[in-house]
């Protein structure tokens, strides 16, 4: 271990061409060699502090896992990340490590900081081609509990609890399990099959999946307690519904919510000849998605492979995209031309109600605000129009009231955000809840972390019953 | 997978599905809906439910085929299965409390009338119906209406059976002859709703449409399903779908349903040259 590599760069992703790949849906990331991982790791200096764990919102131990890849254990550094998250494969591609880990790392002082999500990526890409042990189901220790949601935040939570050998169901609203990472995220960013691998992957560890089950109205929390024997149930439903802007031309023919647009494409396939579901046919056609967030970054880029030529328009600047950064840079090389400090006010439709333009308004940065970030103030007079065929609305969400109307002495926040306490209990005894369910829309990782927690929360709750 | 057990054609495109699925079953209440998938690639469609069988498990609904995934649906036969078949969805049809009402049925939306109009009459109601078709061949449930309303007036297009006209012209011949009704509630095709609430307007009575506009996930996610009712955005899939039919921007909720019409009309060809038939 004592040969550092002091290159102060790390070492680039292999990616597609940006013309190829801006036509097509395969990821654009291609993943280190062998030879790649080995130097990157090389970089890591094992300092004593290992600022970069703390940096992880569910504390990967991260230089023994690069000192395993070192070692040319892979299988070995795998085994370090799955102690403490479910997903490797999933985190390695869509955490915004520049803002966690790799912010932390001390390389990052002169030069690029180790790339620490690239490396778990290897790690769990190589794990998934070489490993063929299927995971072993733990005994069971006869504690039934639900799980809401199958996105990141419940398959974190159902993954910990069934290594504990607690019989976990998860219950799914749609016909796929995955939640945000089939239906929101596209393929050309976290391929669908890894997903289904995760799955796969609990499903041998005795965890059930039941699909089409929408708790809230075809079982309520209450019932999956009081009749089906849950003796704890952990909320993990996602964010809901699509926010919008409340100006006139919102419901036109042609302006969609990124969730929409996004669920069109990713969960139902619309760009592929033998899927039913419909889209627009983007073609030589030109779309403004609104937004900067990761979310708006991918309704741009899906946009871009429908073949439309597309605006990214933003009320802040380049420096205040909330999206990650990897993302805008690919967008960038892309050929997605960002509009930033405009706002929309108007969208106009033809006679048919059609999209055919937006009004927008120039804006400039003025104080900051609540948020720390400054403040966007409208330029008086400066309204121009932008034609677009189609607007995609990608500005957040609510939570969805279908859980708190259903459940008896369920609290929400004013936003809607289920209440929890530190340990994520809600104000009801046995029902825990985390993920963008509570926070509103954030990242993977974080409804990961919440998972986590929830699953540590549920089984001290039970073993002390 | 959701078994279909019983399959029986009302008419020739207008088929009645009860499918088994014991979890929708026994939740089901008169005005919610269910999202069905035919097959691993099929669209998910939104379908009002007709009857429930809490006992048997058993949810039926009642389909037109007019589209390529409807057309697949028809060609599924008694004994098989569908791919996905989720809810109930959306709320449920206020019917508590009303003493005299009016349901305006059109055409296979009488299918999803029956069991609101049943739920009505179940409740103590006085029951009215106004039930339209295009012609003789399509009239369907005519008996059920009958079992359950004190009033049934079924009209077609063409006068080849009933009364001869639309359904806004019987509705306005029975508030002419000074019914007072507490609520009308109209479910159809949408053009019938906006003009059954054109009609009931001056009148002054509330008048409760279903919508069923373009959906996917139906739980609230999507936001595909909005609506302006009353200058503000709604989602028929957790806010309806019913809606005060005064207050829907009718012609913007037309025109949003046909968004995606030569899309539909393409692949119902294609799924009629699969199954080498001509396109109805």
């Amino acid at each position: 271990m004592a040969n550092f590599n002091m290159r102060t760069e790390k070492n680039p992703m292999p990616s597609q061409d940006p013309n190829v790949r801006n036509s097509n849906f395969l990821e654009v990331a291609l993943g280190y060699t062998e030879e790649q991982a080995l130097d990157e790791a090389q970089r890591c200096l094992h300092c004593k502090n290992h600022p970069c764990v703390s940096g992880c919102p569910v504390n990967v131990k991260i230089p023994e896992f690069i000192g395993k890849i070192v070692a040319k254990d892979y299988e070995g550094a795998y085994q370090v990340i799955h102690e403490t998250s479910s997903l490797p494969a999933v985190c390695g591609r869509v955490c915004p490590q520049e803002s966690q880990c790799e912010m932390h790392c001390v390389r990052g002082k002169k030069g690029d900081p180790v790339g620490i999500g690239r490396l778990e990526r290897f790690v769990a890409d190589w794990h998934n081609a070489h490993s063929t042990e299927a995971a072993a189901k733990p005994a069971s220790n006869g504690h039934k509990v639900a799980i809401v949601g199958s996105g990141p935040a419940g398959l974190t939570c159902a993954g910990d609890l069934a290594k504990k050998g607690y019989e976990v169901t998860v219950f799914e609203a749609l016909h796929l399990a995955g939640g945000v990472l089939v239906y929101g995220i596209p393929e050309f960013r976290l391929p669908k099959a890894i997903v289904q691998k995760e799955v796969d992957g609990l499903k041998a560890m005795g965890v059930k999946v039941e699909t089409n089950t929408v708790v809230g109205r075809t079982i309520t929390i209450d019932e999956l307690m009081e009749e089906n024997g849950f003796e704890a149930v952990f909320i993990g439903s996602g964010a809901g519904l699509p926010m919008f802007m409340h100006i006139p031309g919102e419901n036109l023919k042609g302006v969609y919510s990124a969730n929409e647009f996004l669920t069109r494409i990713n969960l139902m396939k619309a760009y592929r000849e033998d899927s039913d579901t419909p889209i627009m046919d983007l073609k030589g056609k030109k779309v403004a998605v609104v937004g900067g967030g990761n979310v708006a970054m991918d309704a741009a880029r899906c946009s871009k492979r429908l073949g439309a030529e597309v605006w990214v328009v933003y009320r802040r600047g380049m420096e205040e995209l909330p999206a990650r950064h990897e993302e805008v840079e690919h967008a960038i090389e892309e050929g997605i031309i960002f509009k930033t400090l405009n706002n929309p006010v108007q969208i106009n439709g033809d006679e048919q109600d059609c999209v055919k333009s937006m009004t927008c308004v120039e804006m400039e940065l003025g104080e900051p605000d609540a948020s720390g970030r400054r403040r966007p103030i409208e330029k008086k007079g400066s309204e121009f129009e932008l034609p677009v065929d189609a607007v995609i609305m990608s500005l957040g969400t609510s939570p969805n009231p279908l859980i708190k109307s259903t459940t008896k002495g369920l609290e929400v926040n004013k936003k809607g955000g289920i209440i929890v306490n530190e340990d994520g209990l809600t104000s009801r005894e046995g029902v825990y809840a985390g993920g963008d369910a509570v926070t509103g829309a954030a990242t993977v990782i974080l409804a990961m972390g919440a998972g986590k927690l929830g699953a540590k929360s549920i089984d001290e709750y039970l073993s002390n019953k | 997978m959701y078994r279909i057990v019983k399959k029986e054609a009302l008419k020739p495109t207008v088929i009645l599905y009860e499918i088994e699925a014991p979890m929708v079953a026994k939740k089901a209440q008169p005005g919610q809906f269910i999202i069905l998938r035919v097959d691993e690639n099929g669209e998910r469609i939104p379908i009002t439910i007709h009857d429930y069988d809490r006992e048997k498990g058993t949810v039926t609904i009642i389909v037109q085929t007019v589209g390529a995934t409807t057309e697949k649906l028809s060609h599924k036969q008694q004994g098989e299965c569908l791919h996905d078949f989720v809810g109930p969805l959306g709320r449920p049809t206020e019917t508590e409390g009303k003493k005299k009402v009016c349901v305006v049925g059109g055409g296979v939306g009488c299918a999803i009338a029956y069991p609101v109009l049943k739920k009505f009459h179940d409740c103590g109601a006085e029951v009215h119906a106004v039930v339209g078709f295009k012609n003789k061949d399509v009239v369907i449930l005519e008996d059920k209406f009958k079992a359950v309303s004190s009033v049934l007036k079924v009209c077609t297009d063409d006068g080849s059976y009933g009364q001869k006209g639309l359904v806004t012209e019987a509705l306005k011949e029975l508030l002419d002859a000074g019914n007072v009704y507490d609520e009308i509630f109209a479910i159809g095709p949408m053009i019938m709703m906006k003009f059954v609430s054109k009609t009931t307007e001056p009148y002054g009575i509330p008048t409760t449409v279903s919508m069923s506009p373009i959906m996917i996930d139906g739980t609230g996610m999507c936001g595909g399903c909005r609506l302006t009712v009353g200058g503000e955005t709604k989602f028929a899939c957790v806010d309806g779908p019913d809606f005060d039919g005064h207050q829907v921007d009718w012609d913007l909720a037309v025109k949003r349903n046909q968004m995606y019409h030569d899309f539909e009309v393409h692949k119902h060809e294609e799924v009629c040259n699969l199954y080498k038939q001509e396109v109805k």
